[in-house]
Parts: structure tokens; sequence; C-alpha cells
């Protein structure tokens, strides 16, 4: 396999665009990340998206955007895997230029969700579960973490305000992210009063829906050469693992198994430690997910992962950096193009773009990226060269 | 209306008709193919007590489509007594705060409407406390 580089990304803002059509969105990114490679074809393009046909009425996305984009005649394909539908196509772009087939591909992970109401959101968001044992019991996809977060807190005796750090910190550096949903710090007791969802979520465990797409264009390596104030981002690491569709078949519901895993042989490929990531982009759709995330990825103990938030760790200068341009939680979680959402933001990092939340000296950052509740994780190590 | 779905699955809804693993006794529900716990295949039925008791529970304030009616209403992890974990709704709570371990056991309810008020009315299993 050969080695690959991010040539260039492109993202818009995560909002409510009434004025764009899922079209329009996609292709708004997919063009911001062709003039940052400097590129005006690319060999193939995949598409990260989970909900298009569900809200927006339309499939066939791979050639809905070759066509939009102007990359006729092209393979292009759309991959899911639910909220991991972005890192999934990330990685089948990955493969297809790393295995010598095609010389270039464009990336790009699009979702237009508020074409239609919030409970028809909320019913299309479940169908990441087990549409006949999950679904059908009425339980929501907030629920479900719901339930594995009531059970963290039994367990390890954690309270519902020990979590309030997550979201402080993802709310405090979405502050400097022009992309970012929403742009307003948060304090502990907003946290603590905000209005329930699901029992013991509330609205500021959750992470945002939207509009958004995030692009890159990856080519191999050996094509890029390192500039001056902009090195070189190649990709160290890639692993998708899963576990149960449903959260009630899980050995054990509070380790997420296929965070493990996946992040396990990243950082064997990489040949890197969790000491060595200067960055962690996880996927903090809910606080509980942060938690189980540290934890799964050798960053915290079993029953631990609230620890380093209090303790101040997960801030831009602390030892974990996580959701440093504001995470799902307030960067926001358009969900099939979260994925690529982090992806460009870890390239950020390490290109040194990131301002009042920059990493000093960032070389190494990890993307992880959850589709369902912990049942398809995929993980992504990028370097700087 | 998905009515060859819910044919499908009455078994299961009304019964807890699971599987036991002919190879390693291990029990199943929901009914998979492949044995969770030896990876033999597992195709012979096995009917569940019913009891069990509330691994974890979340009061659902914000309900999908389908469910907006019934909100809120209570969500819960059931373990089962022979040994699987299964997703239910908890009943006849009375305003009674649920606790983790409490035993429960399962009933037949209405579910939900499948469709507009002419559609079929979908039953299936729900826990109450047991004593």
């Amino acid at each position: 396999m050969r080695k690959i580089a991010i040539l260039g990304i492109g993202q818009t803002s995560v909002d409510e665009h009434w004025d764009k059509s899922l079209r329009e969105i996609g292709g708004e990114a997919a063009f911001a990340a062709m003039q940052d490679a400097g590129a005006d074809k690319v060999d193939a393009l995949f598409v990260g998206n989970m909900l298009a046909p569900l809200i927006d009425g339309q499939n066939q996305l791979g050639t809905f955007f070759s066509d939009w984009i102007g990359l006729w005649h092209r393979e292009a394909i759309k991959i899911e895997a639910a909220c991991g539908s972005g890192a999934a196509a990330f990685r089948a772009g990955l493969m297809a230029v790393a295995s010598g087939d095609i010389e270039s591909a464009l990336v790009v992970g699009v979702e237009k969700m508020t074409d239609k109401a919030g409970h028809d959101v909320t019913a299309a968001l479940a169908t990441a579960a087990d549409a006949d044992y999950e679904v059908e019991q009425g339980v929501s996809f907030v629920g479900l973490n719901a339930l594995v977060m009531q059970r963290y807190m039994f367990e390890f005796g954690w309270r519902h305000t020990d979590f309030a750090p997550f979201s402080i910190n993802a709310h405090a550096n979405a502050m400097h992210n022009p992309f970012a949903r929403l742009h307003e710090k948060i304090t502990v007791e907003r946290f603590e009063k905000s209005s329930m969802v699901a029992t013991p979520i509330n609205l500021l465990d959750a992470s945002p829906i939207g509009d958004g797409a995030a692009a890159a264009v990856i080519v191999p390596a050996e094509k890029v050469a390192s500039m001056p104030g902009r090195p070189r981002v190649v990709v160290a690491a890639s692993a998708s693992a899963t576990d149960t569709i449903a959260v009630h078949s899980r050995k054990d519901p509070l380790f997420l198994s296929a965070a493990y895993d996946s992040a396990k042989r990243c950082y064997e490929m990489a040949n890197v430690e969790p000491k060595d990531i200067a960055v962690f982009e996880l996927h903090d759709a809910f606080s509980i997910m942060t938690a189980l995330s540290l934890e799964a990825c050798g960053f915290a103990e079993r029953g631990k992962g609230v620890r380093l938030g209090l303790d101040n760790e997960i801030t831009p200068a602390g030892r974990v950096p996580i959701c440093t341009r504001g995470g799902l939680k307030a960067r926001g979680h358009p969900v099939g193009a979260t994925g690529m959402y982090q992806i460009v933001e870890v390239a950020q990092q390490l290109r040194g773009e990131c301002g009042k939340t920059q990493v000093d000296g960032a070389k190494i950052g990890m993307a992880q990226n959850i589709g369902g509740s912990g049942a398809s994780i995929i993980t992504h190590i990028l370097k700087a060269e | 209306m998905e009515i060859p779905r819910h044919w499908r699955l009455k078994q299961q809804r009304y019964s807890l008709v699971g599987e036991v693993c002919p190879h390693c006794d291990n029990k199943i529900f929901p009914p998979r193919d492949v044995c969770p716990n030896c990876g033999g295949e597992a195709k012979e039925l096995y009917a569940f007590s019913g009891k069990g008791e509330v691994y974890s529970y979340t009061t659902i304030y914000e309900a999908p489509s389908g469910f907006d009616t019934s909100a809120p209403y209570t969500v819960a992890l059931v373990k089962l007594e022979e040994g699987p974990m299964v997703t239910a709704q908890l009943t006849d709570l009375d305003n009674t705060p649920v606790e983790i371990g409490m035993p429960v056991e399962m009933v037949t309810r209405k579910m939900r409407n499948d469709g507009d008020e002419r559609g079929i009315i979908v039953y299936g299993y729900k826990f109450r406390r047991r004593t």
C-alpha cells in the first residue's frame, strides 16, 4: 500500500442552511477542497452520507454529486455507516488510492438534516439502531446513549454534573471556529439546568444536528512536497471495526470494543502510543461517548474517562486535547459529514491553522468517527511531515 | 404499514421466543443464526420466562415519530434471568421511581399505531415491576 497525503481540505459551516440544498452544501465543501488542493480533476469521488434517502428523498449520491461538481464519467459512490459514514468514505477513498488503482480521490461527507421536522429526524437517526428490537420499543438514538450513561453513572459513581467539562470545553473551543454551529460559552450552571431529552441526557450533553459538508482531496504522498509554513499531512494509519448493532447484545455495554480495536490497530500501524497523540478529535455525540472513547482508546482507565475533564486535561493546552474545533457538541453533528469534519480539523491542527485553539507543536493527531451507539467505529491517525 | 413484518415478529413480541444454542446451551434473545457465545449454528427455539431485572433505564421526553403521543415514557435494558438483555418499555409504574436492579416481568401491551388511526395496532412486550 502506498503512503497517502491530504492535498486539500474544505468545509461549509454547520448550520440551518434553509437557503441551500443538499447539492449546494456538498458542492461548496468539495470545491473548497479542490481549490485548497490546487486540483481541477480527481480520479474518483467517495461520498459519506447517512440520511439523504430518508430526509431528502435522494439516493445515488455518488453520481448525484459527481454530476453537480462536474466530475463526469468517473467512479463515484456513496458509503454509509450511520454517523460513521464520513470516516468510512474517507477510508474507502484511501484504500482506492493507496492500492494504486487510482491516483487521486475526492472524499465528501455531507448531510442536509433541516428539511424535515424534529421527530422525523429523530426517527431517521434511529435507523442506525436495530429496527426490530430497539427502535420498535420506542427508544430514540439519544435514549440508547442515555441507557449507557445511566448505567455508567451507577457503576462508577459519577454525577451528571461531572460530565460538564466535556461540553464546556467543546463550546469554548467552538468560539474560535467560524465553521461551528454554536458560538456560545456555557457554564456548569447552564449545563445542569438544560432541558431533559432522555434521562440523564439533557440538551447540553447532546450534540446539535445541522446541515454541513466537509471534504478532502487525497493523493499518493510522493506527489506532495512539504512547503515552508505548510507541512505535508499524511495518513499514518486507518482502521475500522464493528460491535453488535444493538446495545443490548454487547457483552459489556459500557465498553466501546470497536473503538478499542480500531485505535489499537492504528497505534500499531503508525507505531505510536496514546501519549504521542497531540490532538484527538473524538465522537462526542453525547457526553457519555466522550468518556467511553477516552477509555477505549487508552487515555483513561475504565470508568475514569470523566476524570480527564474534571482535571482540565482536555483543553488545547492540556495533556489530551479533544474537540479542539468544538467537537460534535458545538461544531455540530451533521451526521454523515461529521467524520470528514474531524479529518479536516485534525489536518488544520497539523498545519497549524487553528489560531486560539491551536495545540502547540501538534505533529500527530487522531480522528475517530462512530456509527450507531458504538456499532461501527473508524479511526485515523494523521501526521505532519 | 408493515403488516408482514409485524406478523413475522409475533412469536418474539407476544411470547418472548428466542433460541437456545444446541452446542453450548447459551440462551439467545433476540433470535439470531449464530450463537454469540460459541459461534455455532443456533436455530432451536426457546421460550423465555419473561422474568428479569433492570440493568439500566431512561425516560424519553423527545420521542421518535410514531411514539410522540406516548412521551414521556421509560425504556429499560432488562437483564433476563436466562442471561440475555432486552430493550423494552417499562409499564404500570404509577409514578413510582425506577431503580437499577428492580425485578421486572414481561407483559403484553399496546406499542403504537402503525399508520394513522385506521392503521393496525401493534402489540408487544413491555415489563412491569415484579413483587
